[in-house]
């Protein structure tokens, strides 16, 4: 499943973080990595950008960037 | 005795609180905010302490050394190429787990870094604890717990640097991260190679230069190119080899193979020293935010506040505002009657008084939209304002980030200009800083007032929003054109961190306002009271006109008249009489002064310039109003203070009257609020396109596309608005 499927209050378990470059080195050095449990705290009102919970703190992708971030186990 | 100097940088990510604790050792007030990129460039101060000459840095906040955006690159090219004694690492403790990636990347370098486990408060309500001391133990650093906002550490955290300073600590190699083998193999086969054929040459340590080369880090390779010159190239053919091979091995980058394997390093740490207690908390931050971006109400939330911070500023800043007015006034009646009639009389309130007068009333609200802005920088709002929007500015090609600028820009364009340093990609930057100056500061609002509340009375507050909301609908249009055309490309990813909310500290709110009173007032003792000199003079001479006709015979004829006429005249008549007399020479005095304004040197320069603002409704002491503006926009109001107001009593009354009078139609007022609202920006945000933008080309650009815009959008209100004859 893809993150950007996620509803809000569901959590899930990071697999691949996909997609090209600096923003996937960013991603992940902001801790976003395989093995990393997520939350998706929520979307925006215009349903992008989406804020998820990752190591303890809060952090804003767009949709089309959480796209690119496969998930499992998602509770 | 002379002092040692050390040098101390204070680094880490973004919003862990470099700054307050930086503010806290120099004693200065550098800007602290609640969103991640407050600092974009770094600060540095002074002090001394147990006899050292400390020289504290505070830099821009990063969440690695691969840096992203240009605040970052800052911030590490200071650690790599300046080299401080020591770095302390600013970590918050309540996110100790993605702080401790940057930290584990400072010890790969060979400096000697300290970690302040900053916001402790924080920690602790949320249940954290950290043990120091294994942390201490486990990476071989000293840890120091601070909480900034309450300068709790500090003193230990600079005792500890200073001591770390003087000792010859080396980091152990085996505390730093290990990466698996086939990466070390690599970095060592890397680390001999350079060792071979260039040690001397390369600045840095050879072991981060290894692995800041195998992850492919542009400016490292640059910088090798640079040093090594012949061999450089030989070395980089090296590293495309061990790429290569990763890449083979582990199907994947190796600079995201070691991103994996430094947090898994990390996780090995966290787990030996963070405890988190089980107990459920409330987490109030998170619950506000769930009001305050909702899907339904975000929005109207959001342009509540935006309404609130303009409706404050007008009506609540109108109080004050009458106070200073009536303040000045007082002043200028008992100059006018203790000083005797001369041409320094006539400086003093015709020119100081009337030009600076009439700016220094508006302090009151340009305070208050500044309070709001801080506000929104201190609570952690902005980021959600960010948030918000970022679907909408997405649509305009920009990015969400983009929007704090803008909003910044209400206030100031210069530290907004500034603050678009935070945007990754460069097209973003330029676009974020052409569209900037058409966000109202603070410095335009006098101009509004004065004008709004001449010309539509009780409809002044939606004229004005109009105007704010017209800039803002223009710098979006400007925006699409830009990005569709001189701009192109896609906007940058939008990767942000949603800091919590924080209860603003009164007295930092309360300092801040404090610093910008000065800077206003400042403002006034400078360029707005040299201007009002300038613009004095050329309007006081020449001294000998030639008028068209003998004014003061003139006025002798009709006071001989009258006199007559009242002395043959009934008692009853007498009065009314009189009356006329004064009428009748009031009259002729006004015209005698039109006519002096007309033939003096300010009076010629207008005539020259007029033609060009005729068309957009605007006489030529407006347009001379409007050449001035350009070093300050405040000058535009000063300098109508000193044109239309040739009264003798100076306050934005008689300045309104004064307009009232001259002729201006409420439609020209509209086009010259317009006009003022888009033509050029101001000197120093000139100077800070240029600097940010590191062109001429697009200042020039800047300069001539929004004045431009200007003339031909307040030309459509002008004549569109005659034309349907409102
Ligand atoms: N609760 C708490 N808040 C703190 C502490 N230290 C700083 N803050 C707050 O954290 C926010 C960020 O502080 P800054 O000093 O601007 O952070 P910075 O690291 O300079 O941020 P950038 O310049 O954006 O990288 C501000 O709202 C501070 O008031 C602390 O120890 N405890
Ligand atoms: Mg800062």
């Amino acid at each position: 499943m893809l993150l950007s499927e996620m509803k809000e209050k569901q959590t899930a378990t990071v697999v691949r973080v996909g997609g090209i470059g600096a923003l996937r080195r960013r991603i992940l050095e902001m801790g976003i990595l395989k093995g990393t449990r997520i939350q998706v705290e929520k979307y925006a009102p215009l349903k992008d950008p989406v804020e998820l919970i990752v190591k303890g703190y809060h952090v804003s992708l767009r949709v089309e960037e959480a796209a690119q971030i496969t998930v499992e186990n998602v509770k | 005795m002379i002092q040692k100097r050390l040098s101390i940088a204070l680094a880490g990510n973004p919003n862990s609180g470099k700054t307050t604790i930086f503010n806290n050792i120099t004693g200065t007030r550098q800007k602290v905010g609640n969103w991640p990129g407050v600092t974009v460039e770094k600060k540095e101060g002074n002090i001394n302490k147990s006899g050292y000459d400390l020289k504290i840095i505070d830099l821009p906040g990063t969440y690695s050394l691969t840096p992203f955006s240009i605040e970052e690159i800052v911030a590490r090219n200071f650690i790599l190429d300046e080299r401080p004694d020591v770095v302390i690492d600013i970590i918050d403790a309540s996110n100790l787990e993605r702080s401790l990636y940057l930290a584990t990347q400072l010890r790969e370098i060979d400096c000697k870094v300290l970690f302040a486990l900053n916001m402790a408060d924080v920690a602790r309500t949320r249940g954290i604890k950290i043990d120091d001391k294994k942390l201490s133990e486990l990476l071989a650093v000293p840890v120091v717990f601070t909480i900034g906002n309450k300068n709790k550490g500090i003193n230990t955290l600079l005792k500890q640097a200073i001591e770390l300073a003087e000792s010859d600590y080396v980091i152990p190699e085996k505390r730093k991260v290990k990466y698996s083998k086939d990466i070390e193999d690599s970095i060592s086969k890397i680390e001999h190679f350079i060792g071979n054929h260039a040690a001397d040459s390369i600045p840095y340590n050879i072991r981060w230069t290894a692995i800041k080369l195998l992850e492919d880090d542009k400016i490292v390779k640059e910088r090798v190119l640079e040093k090594t010159g012949k061999i450089g190239e030989d070395i980089l053919r090296e590293i495309h080899n061990q790429r290569n091979f990763l890449v083979d091995r582990f199907d994947d980058d190796p600079e995201i193979i070691m991103t994996d394997e430094r947090y898994g390093f990390i996780a090995g740490i966290i787990m030996e020293v963070l405890t988190t207690s089980t107990k459920q908390r409330v987490d109030i931050s998170r619950n506000v935010d769930l009001v305050l971006t909702n899907r339904f109400i975000g929005f109207p939330i959001f342009i509540f506040f935006i309404w609130a911070m303009f409706q404050l500023t007008f009506s609540l800043g109108a109080y004050p505002m009458d106070w200073i007015s009536s303040g000045i006034n007082l002043f200028s009646t008992l100059l006018a009657h203790v000083l005797p009639d001369n041409i320094f009389k006539d400086f003093l309130i015709n020119g100081v008084i009337a030009g600076v007068g009439s700016v220094m009333i508006f302090l009151p609200n340009i305070l208050i939209l500044f309070f709001c802005i801080a506000l929104f920088e201190d609570t952690g709002y902005m980021s959600r304002a960010a948030f918000l929007m970022d679907k909408i500015m997405h649509l305009i090609g920009l990015h969400g980030k983009s929007f704090i600028p803008m909003l910044m820009g209400f206030g100031c364009n210069v530290p907004a200009i500034m603050a678009s340093r935070t945007l990754e990609s460069e097209k973003d930057r330029t676009l974020t800083i052409l569209i900037t100056p058409f966000m109202s500061c603070s410095a335009r609002l006098p101009v509004y007032i004065i004008l709004a509340g001449a010309f539509f009375g009780a409809k002044a507050g939606t004229v004005i929003f109009g105007i704010y909301l017209l800039g803002i609908i223009l710098s979006i249009i400007t925006g699409r054109l830009f990005r569709s055309t001189l701009l192109r490309g896609d906007d940058a990813p939008f990767v942000m961190e949603l800091p919590p909310y924080r209860i603003p500290m009164i007295k930092s709110l309360l300092i801040h306002m404090w610093d910008r009173s000065k800077l206003f007032l400042k403002k006034m003792g400078g360029y707005i009271l040299a201007g009002s000199v300038v613009v004095w003079t050329l309007t006081a001479f020449p001294h000998n006109i030639s008028y068209s006709k003998n004014y003061d015979l003139e006025i002798e004829q009709v006071k001989t008249y009258f006199q007559t006429e009242i002395e043959a005249a009934q008692e009853s008549d007498k009065a009314l009489l009189a009356q006329k007399l004064d009428v009748a020479v009031a009259e002729l005095l006004t015209e005698k002064k039109a006519e002096k304004a007309e033939k003096s040197f300010m009076g010629r320069i207008g005539k020259v310039v007029a033609p060009i603002f005729s068309p957009i409704g605007i006489d030529w002491r407006g347009s001379v109003a409007l050449l001035t503006g350009f070093v300050a926009k405040e000058i535009v109001v000063s300098t109508m203070g000193i044109l239309y107001a040739a009264d003798e009593r100076e306050n934005s009354e008689a300045l309104k009257n004064a307009l009232l009078s001259s002729g201006m139609t409420p439609i020209a007022a509209l086009a010259m609020m317009v006009f003022v609202l888009l033509y050029m920006p101001c000197i120093a945000t000139l100077a800070a396109i240029r600097r940010e933008t590191a062109s001429l080309k697009w200042m020039i650009f800047s300069i001539s596309y929004s004045t431009l815009l200007a003339w031909g959008m307040a030309f459509l209100v002008y004549q569109g608005g005659t034309m349907i004859g409102v």
